[in-house]
């Protein structure tokens, strides 16, 4: 029988990730989890998770990047905030579920095509050339780049909608974009 | 007569037209106006925050900057919306980093934010400021033998609510209570309906509301009411799909709470938007 190593040494740790999550807002109490697991426990997704969120809270502060950052736990978590609610050290763990999501997408660790970040990125592109979002629209252009069978099986569901006005062609718009996009470029700016 | 300003949310525009309208409807019949809030854009729900957490602050809080301007309370019936507000506020109060740079973005554009703006749901306007007891003197269609599961979700009572609690709420089921519907024990009114997941994650997201369901018919209910047009949304449209896959038979309406409402104040149900679902709940108030 042969033996492997699945724990990594400290030596291989990424500390500068452990120490820009540590330092994040929502990230400082993470030294303060004491891994009781409530998180997992109270989520309804974890079963799904290939860490759970006590796993990947504990993995994160120590520095496990790749792990963490191609992870499918980060992608699953819902925002549903029964972790937040739960956690006995008030940890804001799904504060910090978005900050690895971010980061994630910012350093190109998912896998092509995954549909939650290529929906994430079609909205967030949608969003911030029109102010406001189409659902019509957002799912024809994920799916299209993600997953185009899954378009095929909604087409039944889509003629239902449509004929009861409930998605259609027109795409909504607000009329300041111009002061809206002062705000988020001036941010942006701000952040680089 | 009291006012208030209105966000919508992008969903009132589409998938959750009968929302908007029921709300709009229920609103009016109780005295209450709602002035929609000029030119707001959409909250970043969920997926901007995967993308950027400072333009997402920055982006919903110019909804609240407008709101300021106009000094009244701002009514968001989604629970995203509803959320994404109150994060923003929250965010606004306790970072100061993001508030610096938020703020630097409002001087450009010539905005200002005081953080003076209340952010409510309609669930708990209707509470608090008509209250339960004139709200039944409203009723000319009494719910009798209806029998509702009441569906908070996440976002309305979690993580910053503080009109209910965040994993047993009530408030719904005391105002069916006041409709004179009858409210099934719902073990999963604040279990997650996955959200998103449903499009891009099927099979977790099926099975979730696969669960959210099953308990609904348990607990022996007619219906699943709810206060979240994503709720809605996945409880309503993956039922033909989540039959198929778990071998079940599920046929139950799910509605607005609005909508309800609306149907025990003999409100016509066009202006309720009822006619807009996909698994009609005409029959249950053949009789009302
Ligand atoms: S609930 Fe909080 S303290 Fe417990 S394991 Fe999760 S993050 Fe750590
Ligand atoms: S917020 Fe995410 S990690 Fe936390 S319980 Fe919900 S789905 Fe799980």
């Amino acid at each position: 029988m042969e033996f492997k190593r699945e724990i990594k040494y400290e030596s291989e740790l990424d500390k500068d990730f452990a120490h820009w999550i540590t330092s994040l807002p929502a990230g400082e109490k993470m030294k303060e989890c004491i891994q009781c697991g409530t998180c997992s426990g109270s989520c309804p997704v974890s079963v799904y998770m290939d860490y759970t969120p006590r796993e990947i809270i504990g993995m994160a502060r120590m520095g496990f990047k790749d792990e963490v950052l191609k992870s499918y736990t980060i992608w699953l978590c819902a925002s549903c905030y029964n972790c937040t609610v739960y956690c006995p050290m008030k940890i804001k763990i799904t504060d910090l579920m978005y900050e690895l999501k971010q980061r994630a997408i910012r350093e190109g660790y998912y896998p092509k095509r995954f549909t939650v970040p290529v929906m994430a990125k079609e909205f967030f592109k949608m969003v911030r050339s029109a102010g406001r979002s189409t659902e019509s629209y957002l799912l024809l252009k994920t799916f299209l780049k993600s997953n185009p069978m899954k378009l095929l099986s909604m087409t039944s569901l889509g003629l239902k909608l449509f004929k009861s006005g409930r998605i259609g062609l027109k795409k909504e718009k607000i009329r300041s974009q111009k002061e809206l996009n002062t705000i988020l470029d001036s941010i942006l700016q701000e952040e680089s | 007569m009291r006012e208030y300003s209105y966000y919508p949310g992008c969903s009132a525009k589409g998938l959750a037209k009968a929302y908007e309208a029921s709300v709009l409807s229920v609103f009016q019949y109780l005295g209450l106006t709602l002035h929609e809030l000029e030119d707001w854009n959409c909250c970043g729900a969920t997926f901007f925050n995967d993308i950027d957490g400072y333009l997402a602050v920055g982006l919903a809080s110019r909804n609240l900057c407008l709101a300021e301007k106009r000094g009244l309370d701002l009514v968001a019936p989604c629970s995203a919306c509803f959320l994404g507000l109150l994060k923003a506020k929250d965010k606004m109060e306790n970072n100061t980093e993001i508030r610096e740079r938020v703020l630097k973005g409002f001087e450009a554009a010539g905005l200002k934010y005081n953080g003076t703006a209340k952010i409510r749901h309609p669930l708990e306007v209707v509470i608090n400021d008509v209250g339960l007891d004139k709200i039944s003197e409203h009723v000319t269609h009494k719910l009798e033998g209806l029998r509702i599961a009441p569906y908070y979700g996440c976002q309305l009572v979690r993580p910053y609510s503080d009109f209910d609690d965040p994993m047993y709420p009530v408030s719904m089921d005391r105002l069916f209570h006041a409709l004179g519907a009858e409210v099934t024990d719902y073990g999963c009114k604040t279990r997650c309906c996955g959200g998103a997941l449903t499009g891009t994650v099927e099979d977790v997201g099926l099975r979730l509301n696969y669960i959210l369901l099953h308990e609904a018919q348990r607990s022996g209910a007619d219906c699943i009411v709810t206060v979240c047009p994503l709720c809605l949304f996945n409880l309503e449209s993956y039922q033909k799909k989540i039959n198929k896959l778990y071998g079940a038979s599920f046929n139950i309406p799910i509605l607005y709470f609005t909508q309800v409402m609306g149907l025990a104040f003999g409100i016509a149900h066009k202006k309720l938007g009822i006619e807009k679902a996909i698994i009609s709940p005409e029959h249950l108030f053949a009789t009302v």
